[in-house]
């Protein structure tokens, strides 16, 4: 039974994705019961699996295909890190899509490919070898563009090519770069200190271009972003879904995979590839902040500030420290929380009171205070604000920069922070500060004690979040928190602490 | 039971039934179609156990003297690949061609059915013939059922499509004779099996060979011999395209395969190989480019054909090589063997589904098809997913068959194979979403559908699809069937 708890974990959104497709479009009451228990029975999956691996189980299931090529799923604790993030996000996002769309057209479609989506999230973190990495990869890049497209309008449909263009040029590059190292070496197995010895340098070096190059592209790294900043045409819960659940953070926890488990960290240093992919993530992010603090729309700035963002975790990553790997590592949940946050407030924002611009922020505090009451934390937890959990990445980045030797970082992470600043602050000081522009509020709904906040549906799942982001960083010293399990992962796997 | 024998006689029975029975023919196909299945299924599962190839004498005469039908793993397969793409498409066409009230579209109906057959058994000859003449003859009864399935319609330019494709077609066959008959005069034998210890690299056979090959190619369509396809594949009625898209190019490939790897696999030259394969690429890279540029769905789908054949012949140049790193074997055989499969299925699957949208909205202009996803959902999808295995993406046979081949490639240092491939992924990405995207589009402007089509209908594409997507979902169990009787050139390779 507990050889098979990978597959199961798997099946809890594979089952709901293909009995949604066939469900009939006014069935909603229906859908979104699937939904909602399949979201939750793989969240209590992943708390007991949290559970036993803590204590040291390892859960593994293997599929052979062909000879030399077998699906592989391997629970380690690094899976589990991404695993619970995209399930605890899926819940929340489910019930924020189900409010969302209402009764729109084409839910059965958007909803299949939802689940489909996070089945394939699921499958990335999971993957125990190279080419089971691969496959899911390639089925969240066919499983997302349905959704990207989803509004059907022309800008959907630019998008959508945009995004289409971008991933599958990187597969086709991540995809040579693996079957060239199979190649050389047989099958590639996520082991802690890589397999690769006894291939020529230079050949890895090119192969590391490739993996890492084609990874870059979900993960958005400068020149790889394009598409990202254009994707936020789609529904605020596809957003949610390609900036905090799935999509970006399948590109980074890839670069993780690849660095830690298929060269090792120790390799990578030694083919002095750990500066030019510091360097890159460095550049990434001062250019997605400086790109972010030019936008006028709510979204496409939320959208630079993630590329920016994202490159944290590979520069916790490319640096190699034990503390910035803990950062890097933890990142990548709290990176999660934060930016979900971030748009489901937009998505409410602009369901509610269509504001889409900045300056049609002025007085939405009073008019929705609890959605910008969430919007606030995670800003101020973006721009590294203790206790907010962004804070606890920064630290340990910058941190982990000193013990690599790497002094420049310091600056890198103090610019961003300024960037971060400057781009988020002025946001709640309108939002706050600012009276209500042409008093569009009728007296009767802005004297209720909730101003104009949506149904519950919209509200609470950011409230959720805002506070996860928030507990993340003041409990970040017990051992279940982000932190502490992304240490368990660097002491215990890798054996670095 | 001789299944063998039964495979490749009781299409022909139902052809010479459906004669006579005229305006009811159609009735014959609820017989005809299932017991085909079974029989082919019997086929396999004999193979399977067995474990051997399975070989018959007809009348008793052992070969030098008489003609042997012979199954292996590969043949066994192609049957049974055969036996679904066409039950699928007799299905489909159920609806189709059953005769109606108005006499115009009378002669079609009546003629479609004696083809379908015709051509099964044809096909099955082909794959289960041990003996280059018979095969020959397979090949031409092929040609015969084929080309007037082109021109079933009676529309004046499919009549000249279907004159190209038998120009190019008898000027094959005329080719390929003239090999057999230099094989005959230098070896004194047509079957493969004795012909594999017989021929010697020299003169004569080389000779043949080449003829053969020029030959097998023009039927089979490889760049630059491909100019019949695509006005004969687009024009036909689509229940017809996908048998002849999905299937009926195969068989000539097959021949190819059979004459390379079993019949003359001293004589291959490394060289020829690599001119196959790098007419393969050709035709990957033209194909591609060409279906994007179609203004109509069918012509798109038909050069998409042209692009995919091109893969099957980098299996020539692939097969051997190194193998030190490699846990698998022939990787680039069952390679090819597998891309030839999972196209059959995606194929027909995408002729089928292009058909439905044809009937549905009355045209196939790309540009006319916005927002049809929410006309006719399942076709859609069905279109997408056979879309999955052209481009070879996971989880699809076409990934699986593309990953054997890239592989091969890498591992044997061959890597300027590998580009193309990866590259003709892409670009089938680009002629499937620039269908697939604007179907996805809004309700601005709803394509009109002249009629309905029922879901029972629209399910037919949708499971043959599925098919080729599950082909890559499948444990080590059908590449086993594969290896029963494989020749050992597809290990070791070639010359």
């Amino acid at each position: 039974m507990t050889a098979l708890l990978p597959l199961l974990i798997l099946l809890t959104s594979l089952v709901p994705a293909v009995v949604i497709f066939f469900l009939p479009e006014r069935a909603w009451r229906m859908r979104s019961a699937i939904n909602l228990a399949g979201a939750g029975a793989k969240l209590g999956l992943v708390m007991y699996m949290l559970d036993r691996v803590a204590a040291g189980a390892l859960y593994e299931f293997g599929f052979p295909l062909v000879a030399g090529l077998d699906l592989l799923l391997r629970v380690d604790a690094l899976a589990l890190l991404f695993v619970t993030l995209s399930a605890f996000l899926w819940l929340l996002t489910t019930i924020f899509a189900i409010a969302y769309l209402g009764h729109g057209p084409n839910q059965s479609r958007f909803f299949g490919f939802f689940s489909l989506c996070v089945f394939a999230t699921t499958g990335i973190a999971l993957s125990g070898s190279l080419i089971t990495f691969f496959v899911f990869y390639e089925l969240l890049t066919l499983s997302t563009w349905p959704l990207v497209v989803h509004r059907g309008d022309a800008p959907s449909l630019a998008a959508g090519r945009l995004y289409l263009a971008y991933t599958l040029g990187g597969s086709a590059a991540l995809l040579l770069g693996i079957l060239w190292l199979e190649g050389l070496v047989g099958p590639i197995e996520f082991t802690v200190h890589g397999s690769l010895a006894g291939v020529d340098p230079g050949t890895l070096r090119v192969c590391f271009l490739l993996l890492v190059g084609g990874l870059g592209v979900k993960a958005a790294l400068v020149p790889l972003h394009a598409w990202l900043p254009t994707a936020m045409v789609a529904p605020a819960p596809v957003s949610a879904l390609l900036h905090a659940v799935a999509v970006v953070k399948a590109g980074a926890f890839g670069i993780l995979r690849v660095v830690f488990d298929v060269y090792g960290i120790g390799l990578v240093q030694g083919l002095g590839l750990g500066l030019p992919l510091a360097v890159a993530a460095s550049a990434t992010i001062l250019y997605g902040s400086l790109r972010a603090l030019a936008q006028s729309d709510i979204k496409r700035r939320l959208a630079f500030s993630t590329v920016s963002q994202v490159s944290y975790i590979a520069l916790g990553a490319a640096l190699a420290g034990p503390a910035a790997v803990v950062g890097g590592l933890v990142h990548l949940v709290h990176q999660g929380l934060m930016k979900i946050t971030l748009f489901f407030c937009a998505g409410a924002l602009a369901e509610t009171l269509h504001i889409h611009r900045v300056e049609e922020l002025d007085g939405a505090g009073r008019r929705m205070p609890l959605t910008m009451l969430a919007f606030s934390v995670a800003a101020l937890g973006m721009i590294g604000v203790p206790p907010v959990a962004g804070f606890i990445s920064k630290w340990y980045l910058g941190t982990g920069a000193l013990q690599a030797g790497q002094v420049w970082v310091i600056f890198v992470l103090a610019g961003s922070s300024l960037l971060n600043a400057a781009y988020f602050l002025p946001l709640l000081y309108r939002a706050w500060f600012l009276p209500a522009a042409g008093g569009a509020a009728g007296p009767d709904r802005a004297a209720a004690p909730l101003g104009e906040e949506a149904e519950w549906g919209l509200v609470l799942p950011p409230l959720v979040t805002a506070a996860a982001a928030l507990g993340a960083g003041l409990f970040a010293a017990v051992a279940f928190s982000p932190l502490g399990w992304a240490r368990l992962i660097v002491a215990r796997d890798y054996g670095l602490w | 039971m001789p299944w063998v024998v039964m495979a490749v006689a009781l299409p022909f029975a139902g052809m010479l039934l459906a004669l006579p029975l005229g305006r009811h023919a159609h009735r014959l196909a609820w017989a005809v179609l299932p017991s085909g299945l079974a029989v082919s299924v019997l086929l396999v599962v004999q193979v399977w156990r067995g474990g051997e190839t399975v070989a018959y004498a007809i009348g008793g005469f052992a070969p030098p003297l008489g003609i042997a039908l012979r199954a292996d793993g590969l043949s066994a397969l192609l049957v049974l690949t055969t036996a679904l793409v066409v039950c699928a498409t007799g299905l489909f066409a159920l609806a189709e061609f059953r005769p109606p009230s108005a006499e115009r579209e009378a002669r079609a109906s009546v003629l479609f059915w004696p083809l379908l057959f015709a051509l099964w058994g044809a096909l099955n000859a082909a794959f289960l013939g041990g003996d280059l003449f018979n095969l020959y003859v397979a090949l031409e009864l092929l040609t015969l059922a084929a080309v007037p399935l082109v021109s079933l319609e009676g529309k004046p330019e499919t009549f000249a499509a279907a004159l190209r494709y038998l120009l190019f077609a008898l000027l094959g066959s005329v080719l390929y004779l003239v090999g057999v008959a230099l094989l005959y005069g230098a070896y004194g034998t047509l079957d493969i099996a004795l012909l594999a210890g017989a021929a010697r690299s020299e003169p004569a056979a080389w000779a043949a060979g080449a003829l053969m090959t020029a030959g097998l190619l023009a039927k089979t369509a490889l760049f630059p011999l491909h100019l019949w396809l695509p006005p004969a594949h687009a024009g036909a009625p689509a229940a017809a395209s996908a048998v002849l898209s999905g299937l009926v190019v195969k068989a000539s490939f097959y021949l190819l395969v059979r004459l390379w790897f079993d019949a003359l696999p001293a004589v291959a030259h490394p060289e020829a190989a690599t001119l196959l394969a790098a007419l393969g690429t050709a035709a990957i890279l033209f194909g591609s480019v060409l279906a994007l540029r179609q203004e109509r769905l069918k012509l798109a789908v038909a050069y998409s054909t042209m692009a995919q054949l091109g893969y099957l012949f980098l299996m020539f140049p692939l097969t051997g090589g190194p193998t030190e790193a490699q846990p698998w074997s022939a990787g680039a055989w069952n390679g090819g063997i597998l891309h030839a499969i999972s196209h059959a299925f995606a194929k027909s699957a995408m002729f089928l589904a292009a058909g439905l949208i044809l009937e549905a909205v009355g045209h196939d202009r790309i540009a006319g098809l916005g927002g049809i996803g929410r006309a006719l959902p399942m076709t859609v999808f069905a279109f997408g997913l056979a879309g999955l295995s052209l481009m070879g993406l996971p989880p699809s046979g076409g990934f699986i068959a593309k990953w054997l081949l890239v592989t091969t490639a890498l591992a044997s240092g061959q890597w300027w194979w590998a580009v193309p491939m990866l590259a003709g992924g892409l670009l089938a990405a680009g002629y499937v979403f620039r269908v697939l995207n604007p179907a996805l589009a809004g309700a601005d402007e709803p394509v009109a559908l002249r009629r309905p089509v029922p879901r029972r209908r629209q399910a037919i594409p949708l499971v043959l699809a599925l098919l080729s997507v599950l082909l890559g979902l499948l444990p080590l169990g059908p590449y086993r069937l594969l290896w029963v009787g494989r020749p050992t050139a597809a290990e070791e390779g070639l010359g």
